[in-house]
């Protein structure tokens, strides 16, 4: 099992061993539902794709809801797929739970940051800006983007204003606090992308744990 | 909202006793030295609560060695053994932040005494 889709819901604080209070993002994940499985005969690698969240009727057009007939489940919202080794051990139609999860280990969560629109680059890069006073017509502008003649151009990757945010964004090695399968909730140290009742992903890390 | 103040419930400590701002507490707070656990005492009067579920915390100040000290402790912290509640005040606001602008008799907080 490689990863669940969830809702992020919100964020406290819990208390950890000790008096130490530890940030959490509350995330509602799973049950999600395997809708299909890729295997290498017929996909040309192994993966296994997973739906979350109810789909009413009048919103799933017709080849989606071929799509979840062959596996026999409701139709779900949203569809996220998994590579996984072995596929085999996955049937359709299985539930995966937050209990997917292990209690102190670490998981990478993918979330849709919140849209800035077109920002300028302060806000977007956190450029300084001019003194703003005493006679200065600097405020909020770039300032430079390069030389003259010489390159005569912009150089690629030159911080310039722009659309911020709304961008796909991982954040790795999450510590998992707490797993309520009850409830269906995971608790995740620190913060993760996205507006609350957002989608996000969980998956579990490659990564060995720092200690 | 509501689920994560389920989570939040779950956090909280029902055996801390009722005190506010003016009262003078003393905090029996377990401190871990090395191996050993004791306890530490924090006695001083409270100048505010920052309210907020599980998350609540209260602000006590004292004069140590012609010092001010001040302390914040999250209201449920596992880490309280014990708050005992020395003398309630009579105050009229709910932050008493301009006690730190007063020294020695102007810092006084009267009593408050319950109707009987």
């Amino acid at each position: 099992m490689q990863g669940l889709l969830g809702k992020k819901i919100g964020m406290t604080q819990v208390f950890g061993d000790g008096d130490q209070l530890i940030p959490v993002t509350v995330i509602e994940a799973g049950p999600c539902v395997v809708t299909q499985i890729k295997t290498t005969d017929t996909d040309g690698y192994g993966a296994i794709q997973i739906g979350f969240g109810v789909a009413k009727e009048k919103h799933v057009n017709r080849p989606s809801k071929g799509h979840f007939d062959k596996a026999k489940v409701e139709p779900k919202r949203h569809l996220a797929e998994f590579m996984v080794d072995d596929p085999a051990s996955f049937k359709l139609g299985q539930e995966l739970t937050v209990e997917t999860f292990v209690e102190g280990e670490r998981a990478n969560v993918v979330g849709w940051s919140k849209g800035k629109g077109f920002t300028g680059v302060m806000k977007r890069w956190n450029f300084k800006g001019g003194p703003g006073g005493h006679g200065a017509h600097f405020h909020r502008a770039p300032g430079s983007i390069g030389m003259a003649a010489t390159p005569s151009r912009v150089i690629k990757g030159t911080k310039l204003p722009g659309q911020h945010g709304n961008a796909r964004n991982t954040i790795s090695n999450l510590k998992i606090i707490k797993v309520d399968a009850e409830q269906n909730i995971l608790l995740i140290k620190g913060a993760v992308p996205g507006p609350n009742g957002a989608l996000v992903l969980i998956k579990k890390t490659q990564r060995a744990a720092r200690t | 909202m509501h689920r994560i103040a389920a989570i939040e419930a779950g956090q909280r400590r029902e055996d801390i006793p009722e005190f506010g701002p003016g009262d003078t507490i003393k905090v029996h707070y377990r401190v871990v030295e090395g191996s050993r656990e004791r306890i530490q005492l924090f006695q001083g009067v409270v100048i505010g609560r920052q309210n907020g579920g599980s998350r609540e915390t209260f602000t006590v100040r004292k004069i140590s060695f012609g010092v001010g000290v001040e302390r914040i402790f999250p209201v449920h912290s596992p880490k309280i053994s014990q708050i005992e509640v020395v003398s309630r005040g009579k105050v009229r606001r709910a932050k008493l932040y301009y006690l730190r602008e007063k020294v020695g008799r102007h810092a006084r907080i009267k009593e408050k005494r319950e109707k009987r």
